[in-house]
C-alpha cells in the first residue's frame, strides 16, 4: 500500500541549498508510487514566486522545475495562507501550477491548494512520512 | 495519528518554535532538542506561549539541557527525556516531524 | 521497530550527526533496528575518511563507522549531493577521472532512491538537520 510523503518547504531558495535539493528528491521520489504532496510553509512561498531570475547571481534558476512537477504526478502542492499573507502576498504572486487528469480527458487542474494553519494541521497529521530538509 | 515534532533552535534566534506551534494539533508531543532547549527554562520570554499551548505535550532532551547548563531552570511541566525517552516517543507517535 | 535516518548537515558545524549518532545507539541499545541512514545535503561530508579532528575531539566519521561495523548498518551517501561537494569513492574516482577518493569504509554511495525507499521500508523516519 502506497505511504503518505509529505516534502515539508521551509526554506527560500538560492540563499541556501535546500529548496533546490529538495525539489530534486521530490523529483526522484515522483518514479515510487507514493501518495505525495508537497507543503510549502514560511519562507518555503518563495520558491513559487513568479518572476525569479539568477543570471545576475550566477545560480541556476530552478524555479521552472516547479510547473513540471504535474508531469510527474506531483499533483497536490499546500501553501499555508497565513504565511502568504505575512509575506504580503497572495496567489497571483506564485506560479500557477496544473496537472492534466487524464481520467478526465486530461481536463487541467490546479495543483495549488491554499489551506490555512488548522487545515494544513489536519494534512501533516494524516502523513506517514515527512521529509523536512 | 498523532505526530512527534522536533524543534532544534532557540526561539529567540528563529522562528522554528512558532511554525511547529502554529502545525501541532491537540495530542502532538513537540520535544525540544539542540539549541531548541533554550525555548524550556522557565520564566523566558516563550514560556507564556508553552505554558499556554493547551493539548500540546512538551518533552525536552537532558542531555541537550544539561550540556548548556540549563537544566535546574526548565519550566514546570516540560517533561524532560534522555536519548531512549527520544526513541519511545518516535516510536510511541505515528510519524516525525522535524522543524529545522 | 525499524528507523530510518536522514542526516541534512555535515560533523563539527552542526550537531545534527552527533543527535544522530546518540539517538542510533539508543534505538539499537533498545532492540529497533536502523534500516538505513541516508546523507544528504552537507550531511555527505560525514562520510570522509580524510578528516583530522583533535585528538580531545570525537571523530564523528569513525564513530559512524564503529557502529556500522558493529550492528551492519546501512550508511548511504547521496550521489548527487557528495558529487557536488567533492565526496567521491573509487568507483567514482576512476568514471570520473579523478585522482583522489576520500569515502570512508562502511559508507556506501547511491541515489536518492534510496531515501525514498528508506520511508517507504522504515516504521519511522527521523530528520536530523540544522
Amino acid at each position: 500500500m502506497a505511504k503518505k510523503f509529505m516534502y515539508i518547504n521551509r526554506k527560500a531558495p538560492y540563499g541556501t541549498i535546500y529548496a533546490l535539493e529538495s525539489l530534486e528528491v521530490v523529483l526522484i521520489g515522483a518514479a515510487f508510487d507514493q501518495d505525495v504532496s508537497l507543503a510549502f510553509i514560511g519562507d518555503g512561498v518563495y520558491q513559487l514566486t513568479k518572476g525569479q531570475d539568477t543570471k545576475a547571481i550566477g545560480q541556476k534558476n530552478f524555479s521552472p522545475v516547479y510547473s513540471a512537477l504535474g508531469d510527474y504526478e506531483v499533483t497536490k502542492i499546500y501553501i499555508e495562507k497565513e504565511s502568504l499573507e505575512e509575506r504580503g502576498l497572495t496567489l497571483d504572486d506564485l506560479q500557477h501550477l496544473v496537472w492534466e487528469d487524464e481520467d478526465e480527458d486530461y481536463a487541467e487542474k490546479d495543483s495549488i491548494r491554499l489551506v490555512s494553519r488548522a487545515e494544513l494541521a489536519d494534512v501533516l497529521d494524516e502523513q506517514d512520512v515527512l521529509l523536512s530538509f | 495519528m498523532s505526530l512527534l515534532h522536533t524543534v532544534n533552535k532557540s526561539p529567540f534566534e528563529s522562528n522554528t518554535l512558532d511554525a511547529c506551534l502554529n502545525l501541532a494539533k491537540s495530542g502532538s508531543t513537540v520535544l525540544l532538542i539542540e539549541d531548541g532547549v533554550y525555548a524550556a527554562t522557565s520564566g523566558n520570554a516563550v514560556a507564556d506561549k508553552i505554558k499556554n499551548t493547551s493539548g500540546i505535550n512538551f518533552c525536552v532532551l537532558g542531555p541537550d539541557a544539561q550540556a548548556r547548563g540549563i537544566e535546574g531552570k526548565l519550566a514546570e511541566g516540560i517533561k524532560v527525556v534522555d536519548y531512549e525517552g527520544f526513541v519511545d516517543l518516535v516510536a510511541e507517535h505515528d510519524a516525525v516531524q522535524a522543524w529545522l | 521497530m525499524k528507523f530510518a535516518l536522514q542526516i541534512n548537515e555535515g560533523p563539527y558545524q552542526h550537531q545534527a550527526a552527533d543527535s544522530a549518532i546518540q539517538f542510533t545507539k539508543a534505538a539499537l541499545a533498545k532492540g529497533h533496528e536502523i534500516f538505513r541512514v541516508f546523507f544528504y545535503h552537507d550531511g555527505v561530508n560525514n562520510a570522509t575518511r580524510l578528516a583530522i579532528p583533535p585528538q580531545d575531539d570525537r571523530n564523528i566519521t569513525q564513530e559512524w563507522v564503529k557502529l556500522q561495523k558493529e550492528h551492519n548498518l546501512d550508511l548511504v551517501v547521496c550521489i548527487a549531493a557528495a558529487q557536488r561537494r567533492g565526496l567521491i569513492d573509487e568507483d567514482e574516482m576512476n568514471r570520473q577521472g579523478k585522482d583522489a577518493n576520500n569515502i570512508s569504509e562502511g559508507f556506501r554511495i547511491s541515489g536518492l532512491g534510496q531515501l525514498i525507499e528508506a520511508g517507504i521500508e522504515a516504521d519511522r523516519l527521523i530528520v536530523f538537520g540544522a
